[in-house]
């Protein structure tokens, strides 16, 4: 099945693996934010609305909401972040994955930037 | 975070191209950019824990008072008593409007000539008017901020790198005790003060020779592990010694009793701004308190995030709070009504939508 990277505009990636995406924030949230101390991860079973604030990742110094990309069901969460927020700081893209959440048919992510894309809204940042 | 800009523009301190140069994340507080973070707020707070650490606190404010009136002025708008000051120590204090509630929390330097003042940054303007206004005949204070520099040197290994730079020994420079002295021509203050709970140093100087004397520490300190030091760190560690932070813990509606500094009150050292009110807190009791709490349960707390009894009811608020880096562990500070404020109460954080328990503590949260 052909993977898919999107970015938003909010500093979170998005990887489309058909009617799975899999959510984190990117190199450029993580760096803002500062050392990670805690992320507060949704239940699996969690039904979320497109624009959710679904997750907070907490750095000491400041709380970040990760919102949903698209709708559907939070059908797995990365509970090593429980014992090691620091993975979203130390591999953003990869172990510091945050949460996977189910569409209903194909996920919509018409709104959603290309890498090329997004690497060209941070220089407006 | 309280800001109070005096005037549009954003003050730069002598130190503004070091920081950037050592790739800081500035920003403005108290109208002036300053560092937040260099090499990340965690392993620059272990290092002042472990090492030594270099803060840039120009922003701070510094007034100057003199005259004949001098002693009698502060003793007339602070809460502790300047007279026992022998030429050399130091004294924290507060200014107190006339409901007891905290203007600034403040340093006092008893001088040859007379008192050096050194007030928070958000509110130096405010502090100005308020002295400027009670002053006593033949007092006259004098506003030392846009000439002084500030480099705090804090952290178990700071003597050895003060001494070293300075070329002089701090052997008897105690706690809450400056001398004065020089560096490359120029005069320099140096106290045995500090807002980290480690040992530790301030030296104030003109602002010619502040990159001089930053290199120096610097290049001095490269065996010790030195490390410069960012806000953000700056607010963890005083934060894991309990030490308020105006702005957060401390502000005009607050008093020194329901802040824990009343022993920094001296009721019986004759009038001064505030003294009925604290008087009369001292006899009858406060109704609230601030006080310090570590989480048992997950989450951080925040500052406005409400505290709460084993019935739910709100019982409080959250004044400060953060991750504790030498911890590891969610700690803050908070006010709450007095008959909730003994050390091994448990109470609740409301964190967003979650409730998580928390547990009064004593004391600080580092030994």
């Amino acid at each position: 099945m052909s993977e898919k990277l999107l970015f938003t505009k909010e500093h979170e990636w998005v990887l489309v693996k058909g009617d799975v995406v899999r959510v984190g924030i990117t190199d450029y949230a993580q760096e803002e934010l500062g050392d990670v101390v805690y992320v507060d991860l949704p239940e699996v079973g969690d039904r979320v609305e497109e624009g959710e604030g679904f997750v907070v990742v907490e750095s000491v110094k400041a709380v970040a909401d990760v919102y949903a990309p698209v709708s559907g069901e939070v059908i797995s969460v990365n509970e090593e972040l429980d014992e090691s927020p620091e993975l979203v700081n130390e591999s953003p893209f990869d172990r510091g994955w945050i949460a996977e959440i189910k569409v209903e048919g194909v996920a919509q992510t018409g709104d959603l930037m290309s890498k090329q894309e997004y690497e060209e809204f941070l220089k407006g940042v | 975070m309280d800001t109070e800009e005096r005037g549009g523009n954003v003050k730069q301190t002598p130190l503004t191209n070091k920081h950037k140069a050592l790739g800081a994340r500035m920003v403005d507080y108290a109208g002036w950019e300053m560092p937040v973070q260099y090499a990340g707020l965690i392993e620059e707070h272990l290092t002042v824990r472990s090492k030594v650490g270099l803060f840039d606190l120009t922003h701070m404010g510094e007034f100057e008072l003199t005259g004949p009136g001098a002693l009698a002025t502060l003793n007339s708008v602070t809460t502790n008593d300047p007279s026992s000051l022998a030429v050399g120590e130091i004294q924290y204090t507060c200014l107190t409007n006339e409901q007891g509630g905290i203007i600034d929390d403040i340093l006092v330097y008893r001088t040859e000539n007379g008192f050096l003042l050194v007030v928070n940054a958000a509110n130096t303007a405010k502090d100005w008017d308020w002295i400027k206004g009670r002053l006593q005949p033949a007092t006259e204070l004098k506003d030392l901020t846009s000439d002084l520099a500030l480099i705090a040197v804090q952290g178990p290994l700071s003597a050895p790198l003060v001494e070293e730079t300075l070329g002089i020994s701090v052997e008897d420079i105690k706690n809450y005790t400056f001398i004065e002295t020089e560096y490359q021509g120029s005069p320099l203050l140096l106290s045995r003060t500090g807002y980290t709970g480690e040992d530790g140093f301030e030296l104030y100087f003109p602002n010619a020779v502040a990159e001089q004397l930053w290199d120096d520490l610097m290049a001095k300190g490269q065996k010790h592990g030195v490390a410069p030091i960012g806000l953000g760190a700056r607010d963890t560690l005083r934060l894991e010694m309990r030490m308020p932070l105006y702005g957060n813990d401390v502000w005009e509606e607050t008093t020194p009793y329901e802040a824990g500094l009343g022993r920094f009150v001296k009721l019986d050292k004759g009038q001064f701004v505030g003294r009925e009110v604290l008087q009369k807190q001292k006899e009858e009791g406060v109704g609230r308190r601030l006080i310090a709490f570590k989480m048992l349960e997950k989450g951080i707390p925040r500052q406005g995030y409400p505290l709460l009894n084993a019935e739910d009811e709100e019982i409080g608020v959250v004044t400060s709070g953060t991750h504790s880096p030498s911890l590891d562990q969610p700690i803050g500070m908070g006010y709450v009504k007095a008959e909730y404020a003994k050390a091994g109460t448990v109470i609740t954080v409301q964190i967003r939508k979650r409730q998580a328990k928390a547990e009064i503590i004593k004391g600080r949260f580092l030994s």
